[in-house]
C-alpha cells in the first residue's frame, strides 16, 4: 500500500512535469482493497487487475519497474511502449493485460480457469477486480454469468469508489446494494469496508480460499472513495465536500498507519523506515526507465501477427501501408 | 462417398478434436445432442466428451473465454451462431484478440466460426457476411472458403494458426456443393486460387459469391467469352499477386462481394490494383456487391439484394463492352 501511494504520487509529478504522454490513473483510497486481491493468490493462479490496482499487481510479484517502464515508454518494459500506463500486463505469468472496455477481462479470467480445469490443474483461482462503474456493462453480466455456469474458481472483486469517471451512484445503478447481485448470478456476496485493511485481508483472503476449495463463483463488493480524480487530468471538483465526510471516504493508507501505530504493531520510526525503503525503490525503478531507449517509429515491428508469413503487407514498398 | 460443405466442417472439427487435445469447441447450442443450429457440431459432444461444450447466449463470454482459454495454451473453436451476433462479440475479437500479440507479444491462436451469408427467408439479422468487417482491423486472419475441399483444409489450418481467425463459412453452401472426398491439404493459407481460367475478363471473388461467378463464367462461355475466376480463400491476407497476375492476362477486373458495398474488400481488391497494377487495366474496375440497405426478407427482393450470376453476367457484359 505504501509503496503504491509512494510510487503513484511520483507518477503524478513525472505527469504534472510533462514527462509521461497519455495519462496517468492511480488507485488512491483504494490500495487497501487492491493490494488484498494480489496478496492470496499464489504462483499458478491468474490475476486480472483494472485501472486501480497497482498495489493488487505489486502484491502479486510485478517488479516496480514495469510500472515506470510502461508509464515512461521503455521499449524494454512489458509494453515495449506499444500501450501505456494500466494497460500492461505479463500474460505468460497470469497477470493479464487489461483493455479499456471494462467488464471484458471477466470472461477472459473464466477462460484461462477453463483451461487450467482442461490441462488437469488443481488448487487455482483466478482473481478479477472491477469498479462499480465496469459492473454496469453487458460484458460484465455476461462475464458474471458464464463463470457461474462453468463453475470455475473465479473472485471478482468489485470496488465502489462512488464515481464513474463524474457520474455518481444514483446514475450508475438502481438496486439497493451492489452485492445483492451474487444471489441472482449463483455466486456468494460480501460487503467489506474498502477503507480498512484488515477487513479487506480477511473478507478477500477467505474468498480466495472458498474459491480455490471449490464453493461457487465469489464476489465481494468493497465501498471507498475515490481519493484522486478519475487520471490526473481530472480534478474531480464534482465531488462533493458532504460526500468526503462520509465513512467510506477515509484514506485507507492512513487508517492502516493510524491502527499500526495504536496497536503498536510497528513503531512511527518503523514506518518512517519503510517509507524511506518504499521511495529508494520508486527512485530507482524511475531512474532505470528513464535510462532507457524508447522506441522509434522508423524501427519498430509493424507487425500484428505472430505468424509473420501471413502478413498482409509484407513490405511498404508495395505503397499499400 | 459424397460430402457437403456443412459435413466438412464437421469432418474438420471432428478431426482437430481427435488429433489435439488443447482443441474444444464452445458455442450456443453446438453441445449435447443437439450439434448446432445447423449441425456443424453434430454427434461431436459425445464422440468428445467435455470438449463440446454449449455457452449461454453471451457472444462476448463466449469470445473472451475463448481468449483466455488461448492465453493458456488451448485451441479454442468457438461457433457464432450466426455471423450477424458476433457483431455483440465485436469488442472481444477486435479489441482483445486482434491487439494482444502486438501488446503484449503474446498470440492468441482462436479459431472463430462465422456461419455467414444469405439464406431465403432469413432476413436482416441472420444473413449478414462479415468478413470486411474483421479484415479492417490489424492482428486477424480472415478466411473465406468458396469449396467444400477448402472448407475443410482451411478450418484444420485456421486452429493450427497462432493468431486468431476469422472463420467465414457460407451458409448457402452448407448444403449446396458437394465433394466426393476430402484432401489431406489445401493451398497454402493466403494463397488465393484460380478457379477458372479466361483471358477476357478478370473475376474477383470469394465465398459464395465465387460460386456465382463461376456460374457467370459459364453461361458467359455459351457466348465465346472466356473469364477468369480467382477465388481469394482468404480475404485477409489478401493474394494481390494472385489478382494482379491475372489482371495482367485479361486487362479488366470485376470485383464480386455479398457484403455491403461501402468500403470493404472488394474496395480494396480495387485500390490495389490500380495502385500497384494501373497500366494491366483496359477498362475502369468495377464491383458487385449487395446493396447498401440491410438484408431483406422475401425471397424477391432477397435475390435482388445480393449479387447472383444472373447480375454478375450483365456486368460482366457491360465491362467487357468497354
Amino acid at each position: 500500500m505504501l509503496l503504491t501511494r509512494i510510487l503513484e504520487e511520483k507518477l503524478v509529478s513525472l505527469y504534472r512535469g510533462g514527462q509521461i504522454t497519455g495519462g496517468v490513473y492511480i488507485g488512491k483510497g483504494q490500495e487497501a482493497v487492491s493490494v488484498a486481491s494480489g496478496l492470496f493468490l499464489k504462483k499458478g493462479d491468474i490475476f486480472a487487475p483494472l485501472i486501480r490496482d497497482q498495489a493488487g499487481r505489486s502484491a502479486f510479484g510485478e517488479p516496480l519497474v514495469d510500472v515506470t517502464r510502461t508509464y515512461l515508454g521503455s521499449r524494454l518494459g512489458p509494453m515495449r511502449g506499444r500501450d501505456g500506463n494500466i494497460h500492461r500486463g505479463h500474460p505468460r505469468d497470469n497477470e493479464l493485460a487489461m483493455i479499456s472496455h471494462l467488464g471484458a477481462m471477466v470472461s477472459v479470467t473464466v477462460g484461462t480457469l477453463m483451461a487450467k480445469r482442461f490441462n488437469g490443474e488443481k488448487n487455482f483461482v483466478g482473481l478479477t477486480c472491477i469498479g462499480e462503474g465496469g459492473m454496469q456493462t453487458g460484458a460484465f453480466h455476461e462475464g458474471m454469468n458464464v463463470a457461474a455456469v462453468e463453475r470455475v474458481p473465479l473472485v471478482i472483486v468489485a470496488t465502489n469508489n462512488h464515481y464513474a469517471y463524474s457520474t455518481p451512484n444514483e446514475r450508475e445503478f438502481a438496486c439497493s446494494d451492489l452485492v445483492d447481485r451474487a444471489m441472482g448470478y449463483g455466486y456468494e456476496g460480501y460487503s467489506l469496508d474498502g477503507t480498512d485493511l484488515a477487513a479487506c485481508l480477511e473478507v478477500i483472503g477467505s474468498a480466495v480460499e472458498k474459491a480455490r476449495a471449490g464453493s461457487p463463483p465469489q464476489l465481494v463488493v468493497a465501498s471507498v472513495l475515490r481519493l484522486s480524480g478519475h487520471g490526473e487530468h481530472d480534478d474531480a471538483s464534482y465531488v462533493p465536500d458532504e460526500m468526503k465526510r462520509q465513512p467510506f471516504a477515509r484514506d485507507c493508507l492512513k487508517v492502516a498507519e493510524e491502527t499500526i501505530i495504536n496497536q503498536k504493531l510497528a513503531s512511527p520510526e518503523t514506518l518512517a523506515g519503510w517509507r524511506k525503503e518504499a521511495v529508494a525503490q520508486v527512485e530507482e525503478a524511475i531512474a532505470m526507465a528513464q535510462k532507457e531507449p524508447v522506441p522509434e517509429g522508423n524501427k519498430e515491428d509493424w507487425c500484428a501477427l505472430s505468424t509473420r508469413d501471413l502478413l498482409d503487407h509484407p513490405n511498404d514498398e508495395e505503397g499499400l501501408v | 462417398m459424397s460430402l457437403t460443405y456443412l459435413e466438412a466442417i464437421r469432418e474438420a472439427q471432428a478431426k482437430l478434436l481427435r488429433d489435439n487435445d488443447h482443441v474444444f469447441i464452445y458455442g450456443q447450442d453446438v453441445g449435447g445432442t443437439f450439434g448446432g443450429a445447423f449441425k456443424a457440431t453434430k454427434g461431436l459432444a459425445k464422440e468428445f466428451p467435455g470438449r463440446v461444450l454449449n455457452a449461454p447466449i453471451s457472444e462476448d463470454a463466449i469470445a473472451g473465454t475463448a481468449i483466455g482459454a488461448a492465453m493458456q495454451g488451448m485451441r479454442p473453436i468457438i461457433e457464432m451462431q450466426f455471423a450477424d451476433f458476433s457483431s455483440v462479440a465485436l469488442n472481444q475479437i477486435l479489441n482483445n484478440a486482434g491487439t494482444h500479440y502486438w501488446r503484449t507479444g503474446v498470440p492468441i491462436p482462436i479459431t472463430v466460426r462465422l456461419p455467414s451469408g444469405g439464406t431465403k427467408g432469413s432476413g436482416p439479422f441472420h444473413s449478414q457476411s462479415m468478413e470486411s468487417l474483421y479484415a479492417h482491423y490489424p492482428g486477424l486472419i480472415v478466411m473465406t472458403p468458396a469449396t467444400v475441399e477448402d472448407a475443410y483444409t482451411m478450418l484444420i489450418e485456421a486452429v493450427a494458426i497462432d493468431d486468431p481467425v476469422v472463420y467465414c463459412e457460407h451458409k448457402y453452401l452448407y448444403y449446396h456443393l458437394k465433394a466426393d472426398k476430402l484432401p489431406e491439404k489445401g493451398l497454402p493459407t493466403g494463397r488465393a486460387r484460380v478457379a477458372r481460367e479466361g483471358r477476357d475478363l478478370t473475376i474477383v471473388s470469394y465465398s459464395a459469391m465465387t460460386q456465382e461467378s463461376l456460374a457467370a463464367a459459364e453461361e458467359l462461355a455459351r457466348e465465346g467469352l472466356e473469364v477468369e475466376v480467382v477465388d481469394l480463400r482468404t480475404v485477409k491476407p489478401l493474394d494481390t499477386d494472385t489478382v494482379l497476375a491475372s489482371v495482367a492476362r485479361t486487362g479488366r477486373l470485376l470485383c464480386v462481394g455479398e457484403s455491403f458495398p461501402w468500403g470493404g474488400t472488394t474496395a480494396e481488391v480495387i485500390a490495389r490494383v490500380t495502385s500497384l497494377g494501373f497500366h494491366l487495366l483496359d477498362a475502369p474496375p468495377q464491383r458487385l456487391n449487395a446493396k447498401d440497405t440491410p438484408i431483406p426478407y422475401h425471397p424477391n427482393l432477397w435475390s435482388a439484394h445480393r449479387p447472383n450470376a444472373k447480375n454478375v453476367v450483365a456486368k460482366a457484359r457491360a465491362l467487357l463492352r468497354e
